[in-house]
């Protein structure tokens, strides 16, 4: 859709400083009518601080700023959607406990005799809304009880309520299944096919090339370049992202497994409710392969996890690590059998973002030789081993005194892979390693996985994403509900991995 | 800009200088807002005592010589000067508990917990002192004191322990089982040297519900003032080794690490490998430990019987609660934050106070207001932090020096 027609906005040499960074500089984007206009940009390239500037949050430093031919000055984000400008944020603004026409109507409500609600003519308005662009939704259910994909649309009906015709959608999919993407994408196609133009923020690429009629890139605050989808690759937009050559296929050999390393046998799991969990699960990892275990979240696989590493009771099944028992045993003891756990959750729990990093490297082993030594810790060594690990792992925007808080997704992630790999363990539990990160580190993260593989550690991928489950697996499992459902060679078919995914295929496959 | 002067920041999000910022930022705030939120405090009581009619510079002045801190400076001379090191012995009598009472509180909100108890592991360590040092007649005086300390420091151990105790096993919440504790030790102390109470001296006779007399060798040496004046005794230095027994534990023992861990994130404690049940009962057993220490200081060092009157009447333990919030569970914050609401205490009692300078009924009031504005602002430190940068923002606004010259 990229016909000569005038742009509904255009950006010009926008710049916003804060002290000590250039967050954009002299950055120029235009959208067209009925345009799907992708901004790609690692985190902190500078993407959300222009669309900051765009809705009205943040005033420019210097540029100007056109919706239709006129330039405009947004002071606030209710001169944003004056202008016609509308924002989906990453995280929602909505509130629970209200209904989806409440949500979508708040702050604008149609009434009776300006006193009261008009509860009928709101439902009756976002019910032709969603009816006109095919985003269903019920609007007198409380938003609390709609799913997630369901609450993102809600989202885009309170800006539409509003009258915007420009529609800025940050990082949309990052809280979706791919099922639901799917979902968001006919929307959004929907939405353009009606003259709405849409800027689509992300940092996956493979959407974006889907998605996208116009893609620009964002690098360090600059505008790196603006091109058409047509002719783009996932290797050129990354290389624009990141600067540099960027291998977004993992190069790996062949699998070459040897022993059996973790071995879990008809493994039941109950959750904090007292449900069952995990439900009969057995399989192995052996020497130097990875096994991926691939599904929808909330399948029972946080449960998995917290079982073969000691932080959740397992209620009945075995777990064995080089033929050792420790289904029973502590998070301690597992440690000290030879696990490594690369957490689900590295801010709630791989990290205690208050101790610097020296201190979370030392998270494990801080009350053994030779950090500790006749119950005296010794920060020295602390301090040192970090400092060798920390350049080892390329960890860049802080030393081992920084805390840990301060450094980036990125950074973080590569601060628990040190700790975890440093302990050298038998069995490596990666739980979803590369949530968040960007694709420079995703790429660090994945080649650093592979090359532990092949120094014979038994490493099991526990992955929401399918792409990287397919790229790093030597073998993949699908849970389901609580089950294994399926067990696929690498390489298969996507779609056929995400059927399985949703039970639409029921092999009973190890299930003993 | 960034990219071509300073190439070794490729590829990080964030720059060095932005961790460097933010590391200035937290410890700017460590210092900063304690600091400025005992300012805003003053300034507040201040206003208490314009609006009561008298003229708050020279309250304060009479406050501040009440609490013999003038005696630290050379010019104070002759017969001034030896009252002010007659009220410098009292506020650094009244430091010595504090600041043991507020490691305690401390101690148990580095582990993520909340220690209401002070007050009664105070008054447990009292009592079991008393009693250590009222019995065993003849035993050897140094060897005497050590034991009454033990058995303190271990009775309140126990105290605060029972609290950590449940909350490690049943997950009882500690604020309510530590209040609990302090009324039990509240009644206990009340029944033992009450009337007809297995603990009370008939020396002056049945009447009166007090304890008996420590043993006379039991008496902490006094190195500062006169002995019968209530001199400073040498347990203010066991208080300042307290602070760095606290520094140390915290920060140079595998046990204070676990304890750091598992009150910032206990989730990331246990995902380490760290027993957080185990580590809450030892953080709260430690707190009481401290605690305990206080009582047989006061016991040891100028009490040398317990009142039913002092039990009751007795505020050490909370007053160490916004000790504790003032100095930011640090050693060298508690260390400070006592002196503060030592001197409080001390500059406003009614001994000291000039009546046609303040009105006396007033004026123990005015530590109370003073200690609760501290309690409401140390709660509302983003507030004050706030007010700090305003202060930034406006000196930016002026087009002046940038955020990175304040800083």
């Amino acid at each position: 859709m990229a016909e000569p027609a005038a742009p509904v906005l255009e950006l010009r040499g926008i710049t916003k400083r804060f002290p000590g960074i250039v967050a954009n500089d002299r950055v120029d984007l235009d959208l067209l009518p009925g345009e799907v206009h992708a901004l790609l940009g690692e985190n902190g390239a500078g993407k959300s601080t222009l669309m900051n500037v765009l809705y009205g949050l943040y005033h420019p430093d210097e540029g100007e700023i056109f919706v239709r031919g006129e330039r405009i000055r947004l002071g606030s984000p209710k001169e944003a959607i004056e202008a016609g400008i509308g924002m989906v944020h990453q995280h929602f603004m909505l509130i629970p406990v209200m209904s989806v026409a409440e949500n979508v109507v708040l702050a604008s409500e149609p009434t009776h005799g300006r006193v009261f609600l008009d509860y009928a003519e709101a439902a009756a308005r976002v019910e032709e809304l969603s009816h006109r662009f095919g985003l269903a939704v019920d609007p007198r259910a409380k938003v609390e009880s709609i799913s997630v994909g369901q609450q993102q649309r809600v989202e885009i009906l309170k800006a539409l309520y509003r009258g915007a015709d420009i529609l800025i959608l940050d990082e949309p999919t990052a809280v979706l299944t791919p099922q639901e993407a799917e979902e968001l994408f006919a929307v959004v196609r929907s939405l353009t096919e009606q003259g709405k133009s849409v800027i689509f923020i992300s940092h996956k690429l493979h959407e974006v090339l889907h998605i996208a009629d116009r893609i620009s890139v964002l690098r360090r605050g600059k505008l790196v370049e603006t091109r058409p989808r047509e002719g783009a690759t996932e290797e050129a937009l990354a290389r624009a992202m990141v600067g540099r050559e960027v291998l977004l296929r993992v190069d790996k050999k062949p699998a070459q497994p040897g022993e059996p390393l973790l071995q879990v046998e008809d493994l039941v799991v109950h959750d904090e409710r007292g449900l069952e969990a995990v439900r009969g699960v057995s399989f192995e990892v052996r020497a130097g392969e990875i096994v991926g275990i691939a599904g929808v979240d909330g399948n029972g696989q946080s449960e998995l996890i917290d079982a073969i590493t000691g932080l959740r009771r397992a209620s009945s099944g075995r777990v064995l690590v080089e033929g050792r028992d420790i289904t029973h045993a502590t998070a301690k003891h597992a440690l000290d059998a030879g696990v490594g756990h690369i957490p689900q959750d590295r801010q709630r729990r791989g990290l205690v973002l208050q101790f610097s990093l020296a201190e979370n490297i030392g998270l494990h082993d801080f009350d053994k030789p030779p950090v500790s030594r006749f119950g005296w810790l010794r920060p020295r060594v602390l301090v040192d081993r970090a400092g060798t690990l920390l350049k080892q792992f390329d960890v860049r925007g802080g030393g081992p005194l920084t805390r840990a808080g301060a450094l980036s997704g990125g950074n973080q992630q590569k601060v628990v892979l040190a700790r975890e790999i440093e302990r050298n363990p038998k069995v490596l539990i990666a739980g979803q390693p590369t949530r968040g990160l960007d694709v420079g580190a995703i790429e660090f993260v994945h080649r650093r996985l592979v090359e532990e593989r092949d120094e014979g550690r038994a490493i099991l991928l526990v992955s929401l994403e399918l792409d990287e489950i397919l790229s790093l697996s030597d073998r993949i499992h699908v849970i389901y509900e609580g089950r294994l459902v399926a067990e696929f060679p690498p390489g298969t078919d996507e779609h056929e991995l995400g059927l399985a995914m949703t039970g639409g295929r029921t092999e009973e496959e190890v299930v003993a | 800009m960034t990219e071509n002067e300073q190439p070794q920041r490729e590829g990080g999000d964030y720059a060095p200088s932005v961790a460097e910022r933010l590391a200035f930022y937290q410890r700017a705030g460590g210092i900063v807002t304690p600091v400025l939120t005992a300012l805003i405090a003053f300034l507040i009581g201040g206003l208490v005592v314009l609006a009561s009619g008298s003229n708050p510079f020279s309250t304060y002045r009479a406050i501040f010589n009440g609490t013999g801190l003038n005696w630290l400076f050379p010019w104070v001379t002759g017969a001034d000067r030896s009252l002010a090191a007659l009220n410098l012995q009292q506020t650094l009598l009244l430091t010595t508990p504090l600041i043991l009472c507020g490691l305690a509180v401390a101690f148990a909100f580095r582990c993520g917990m909340f220690n209401i108890g002070g007050e009664g592991q105070y008054i447990i360590g009292s009592i079991m002192s008393v009693w250590v040092a009222s019995a065993f007649v003849g035993m050897n005086g140094p060897l005497h004191i050590v034991l009454a300390i033990l058995v303190a420091m271990l009775s309140g151990a126990v105290w605060a322990g029972i609290a950590g105790f449940l909350k490690a096993t049943v997950g009882a919440h500690e604020v309510i089982s530590t209040i609990m504790l302090n009324w039990i030790a509240y009644w206990l102390g009340s029944w033992a040297f009450g009337l007809g109470g297995p603990l009370q001296s008939h020396a002056l006779g049945a009447s009166v519900p007090v304890s008996h007399d420590i043993q006379a060798n039991t008496h902490l040496h006094v190195f500062w003032g006169d002995p019968l004046l209530q001199g400073l005794h040498i347990g203010f230095f066991v208080a300042l080794s307290a602070l760095v027994v606290y520094w140390v534990t915290l920060n140079r023992t595998p046990l204070g690490f676990s304890v750091r861990a598992v009150g910032f994130n206990p989730e990331a404690a246990r995902y380490g490998g760290v027993g957080v049940a185990r580590n809450y009962f030892y953080a709260m057993a430690i707190s009481g430990a401290f605690a305990g220490v206080a009582g047989a200081m006061d016991v040891l060092g100028w009490e040398f019987h317990i009142n039913v009157n002092d039990i009751q009447i007795s505020q050490v333990g909370f007053i160490a609660i916004a000790v504790a919030l003032l100095g930011r569970n640090t050693a060298v914050g508690v260390f400070f934050a006592s002196i503060l609401f030592a001197a409080l205490f001390n500059g406003t009692s009614t001994r000291h106070l000039d009546p046609s300078i303040f009105r006396p009924d007033l004026a123990g009031n005015l530590t109370v207001i003073i200690q609760g504005f501290v309690v409401l602002f140390v709660g509302a430190d983003v507030l004050v932090l706030w007010l700090w940068n305003q202060r930034k923002k406006l000196r930016l606004a002026r087009g002046g020096a940038p955020a990175e010259a304040a800083s």
